[in-house]
């Protein structure tokens, strides 16, 4: 955030979604991390008076947002698309009781699936859990729709979901300071059984309620601001809703347009006069049909995805093409290159698991992290992964699966975040029923893959002060796992006899890799030790460059330069490390059979 | 100013191409533009190709440049300056910074960096403006600032004052850093004068 003026703001739309929390009075917010909504967390953090907390995960964080609710405080709940999966049990129930204090849920989806394993749309969550939904353009609007979604979650006594995507979340633009919100009821206890205690019987009523709730928010629908007619030219109209609709302003500035800032329940009436107004009716939206279907169950008669792509992000021109029904064909091709796939960083703890993995002949069911990256060449060391937590138990399914004499054939690797968010729960059934699949926790003491956020096992709360730091290996113990191994993964032959030993087991057991990520501040703080190469003991074997480490490369012989240089005529060339790059681990080093490879002494 | 601008920002992560793009738009914004900016995190860093897409004009909607539509690519690395080519049209400008870096199959000797790359922008008749943005950073003394090295360079082309993205550091950037960089960023403008 950078201020630009005395009330403009620079900012993302993460970032507006934080200073709208603030201003809204938000007193409890709680998420777990992931893109593209992480920020939104980070960033309310940094303010006082707002409780706030990373929670192991979505669920949890969500029900932690309810009490805070019922309490009579605003409440905020953050999460990526995926992650409302995990939150949809209390999601689902807390549209019965509805709230006293405000309650939103900011559902951040993904569509394009740049950081993500699916690419669902949560607007439908809105439609089955019969909860509004607001869903801005860009980060000005962010910040005020979230302030909005507060009123509406007070007025009409229900969660309100804001669904934010990739270009609002990580979109820069200028926003402006509001006035705080004064006056927000103190909280205090207020025993409402009707309302809070979800039995069959009281349930029932409060279905009831949910009905009433929802028609009058329909009727509001017609009214509120945030649903508006872009007056323009009629031949073409155009309802949209989110980012979609920065795409029809360019693609089509003339022409007229309903936007729905409230994405659910749908201003039936709204929509028929502005279906009215226009000639020919499209309806501009990313992924599944959401507005188009409801459109047309009206018997109204538009056109929407027999044009418009339902798969991955929209943008101008595929609005234009698609709508025109020409395609540009000035367009450069692109040229073929050598790609450039994310990788693990130089001197990544989680290297030293997959290359050991990669040798031994196992199935590897992976999760969500960093380490997905293991599927990578040159490891390519993993052969499943579904979601978090999946890893534990989707390894157990399969040794049930193969039965006896399976014991060594199945693994699984996940991060201590991943673990303590759904992976325990697998591994406490891997326990109680029997299974002989291995469990490797990557223990680098941070959810990484988001960008460094605390968890339960880091020992540092979201503001970086110390924090209770749970014990993996206790854990572990406690739940009953009798086998546990605790490893260095740098020391790369050590490992690889631990996982062995591991593997072998017909019992439960587990390894926890444990090395810090490299990109913890206290890692990159440190004084810069690095590794090189003796490249005259260099034998050309390949071994380091085998880790797939983006310090070391290889630079091959031309023919007859082995010779010329005294190397075996034969070699096909030589290792290098980049010093600048190398992040000190040693992996390589423990690697190398040739005294190829030496630290550099403190500088 | 009738037409939104464009600007493409490309590398590899760990360039400082989000600290870059960041200075563009302070500076644009403090110009009098409306600007949007787009960035992707999580999975698309981590040493992979990176990009951040930067609109300005009068009142700018979308935040993503249209294909062919690119003005002005910065690209922080030779390969990145050609992957993206469908955005760049006949005409564009791309301000190049001379590094290579491996991509992992290259490292490993699986695939070969491709030979004068940028022959690939030059033979479409698009400008190429090839900076030792790494050199000028270690003249200056400090060779994280080869991203800002390539804004100067960039700012050259730019309808607009360039004390303007002088001001921008001076916001943007911690104070014990400001002076190296405000050196790296005239270092990087005076290329072109």
């Amino acid at each position: 955030m950078t201020k630009i003026s005395e009330n403009a703001l620079w900012m993302s739309g993460n970032e507006a979604i934080a200073l709208g929390a603030v201003e809204a009075g938000v007193k409890v917010a709680s998420g777990y991390p992931g893109t593209p909504s992480t920020e939104i967390m980070e960033n309310l953090s940094t303010y006082e008076g707002v409780y706030t907390e990373w929670a192991p995960n979505e669920k949890v964080g969500l029900e932690v947002a309810i009490g805070a609710s019922y309490a009579g405080g605003r409440a905020l709940a953050t999460m990526k698309h995926v992650g409302v999966n995990v939150a949809a049990d209390p999601l689902f129930t807390a549209a019965y009781t509805g709230v006293c204090g405000g309650l939103v849920l900011v559902t951040a989806d993904d569509p394009e699936m740049h950081s993500s394993q699916n690419e669902q749309d949560n607007r439908n969550y809105a439609f089955a859990a019969k909860l509004p939904m607001l869903e801005p353009s860009d980060p000005a609007e962010a910040k005020e729709m979230l302030k909005a979604a507060y009123d509406l979650s007070e007025d009409l006594d229900t969660p309100v979901m804001l669904r934010i995507t990739t270009r609002v979340s990580h979109v820069k633009g200028v926003v402006q300071k509001g006035e705080m919100v004064t006056g927000n009821p103190a909280c205090g206890i207020n025993k409402v059984p009707q309302k809070m205690v979800m039995l069959p019987a009281i349930a029932r009523g409060r279905r009831v309620y949910v009905e009433e709730r929802m028609n009058k928010c329909k009727e509001l629908a017609e009214t509120i601001e945030l649903n508006r007619i872009e007056e323009g030219d009629t031949k073409r109209g155009f309802i949209t809703s989110g980012v979609s609709y920065l795409y029809v302003k360019e693609a089509f500035p003339e022409a007229a347009v309903l936007k729905l800032g409230m994405c659910w329940p749908l201003p039936e009436k709204k929509i028929r006069e502005f279906a009215e107004m226009v000639d020919e009716l499209f309806v501009v939206e990313e992924l599944d049909p959401f507005l188009e279907n409801h459109i047309k169950s009206m018997g109204i008669e538009c056109i929407g995805k027999e044009r418009i792509p339902n798969q991955g992000e929209l943008n101008t021109a595929i609005v234009r093409e698609s709508i025109e029904q020409e395609q540009r064909e000035d367009l450069f091709t692109p040229v073929q290159l050598p790609m450039r796939p994310p990788n693990m960083c130089a001197g990544c703890p989680h290297r030293g698991i997959f290359f050991n993995l990669s040798k031994l002949n196992v199935f590897i069911s992976g999760d969500i992290g960093c380490y997905t990256l293991g599927f990578l060449p040159p490891l390519s060391a993993m052969d499943s992964c579904v979601c978090m937590g999946a890893s534990v138990t989707v390894a157990h399914g399969m040794v049930k699966a193969l039965g006896e004499g399976s014991h060594d054939k199945v693994v699984s690797v996940i991060g201590d975040s991943t673990f303590m968010h759904s992976g325990v729960t697998g591994l406490i059934n891997s326990v109680y029923n029997e299974s002989a699949a291995t469990t490797i926790i990557l223990d680098n003491r941070i959810t990484a893959m988001t960008g460094q956020q605390n968890n339960p096992t880091s020992g540092h709360s979201i503001k970086g002060e110390a924090a209770h730091e749970i014990d993996l290996e206790g854990l572990c113990r406690s739940i009953g796992v009798k086998h546990i191994f605790v490893v260095n993964p740098h020391e790369v032959p050590e490992t690889k006899k631990a996982l062995k030993e591991a593997i072998a087991l017909d019992e439960p057991s587990v390894v926890i890799s444990k090395a810090p990520c490299v990109l913890l501040p206290e890692m990159k703080e440190r004084k810069p030790v690095s590794y090189f190469t003796h490249q005259e003991n260099c034998v050309g074997c390949m071994a380091c460059i085998r880790l797939g480490c983006p310090a070391i490369s290889w630079t091959a012989f031309a023919e007859g330069e082995a010779e010329a240089k005294g190397f075996r005529p034969k070699q096909k060339g030589v290792s290098k490390i980049d010093e600048i790059l190398c992040n000190d681990c040693g992996q390589c080093a423990s690697l190398c059979k040739f005294d190829a490879i030496t630290r550099k002494e403190e500088k | 100013m009738e037409a939104t601008g464009n600007i493409l920002f490309s590398g590899v992560g760990g360039q400082g191409i989000l600290l870059a793009s960041e200075i563009t738009a302070l500076g644009l914004l403090a110009a009098g533009f409306d600007v949007k900016k787009s960035e992707v995190h999580g999975m698309a860093q981590r040493g992979g190709s990176v990009t951040a897409q930067l609109r300005y004009g009068q009142k700018v909607y979308s935040p993503l440049i249209e294909p062919g539509c690119a003005d002005i690519q910065v690209a922080f690395e030779m390969m990145e300056a050609v992957r993206y080519l469908p955005y760049l049209h006949k005409g564009s400008k791309v301000v190049v910074n001379t590094q290579h870096i491996l991509p992992p199959a290259v490292a490993t000797g699986q695939a070969k960096y491709p030979d004068n790359v940028l022959d690939e922008l030059v033979s479409r008749e698009i400008e190429v403006v090839r900076v030792d943005a790494f050199d000028i950073a270690r003249e200056v003394g400090e060779v994280r600032t080869a991203n800002i090295v390539m804004v100067g360079a960039m700012a050259a082309f730019m309808p607009v004052d360039g004390a303007i993205f002088e001001e921008a550091i001076q916001t943007r950037v911690p104070e014990r850093f400001r002076e190296v960089n405000i050196q790296a960023y005239r270092a990087g403008r005076a290329l072109r004068s």
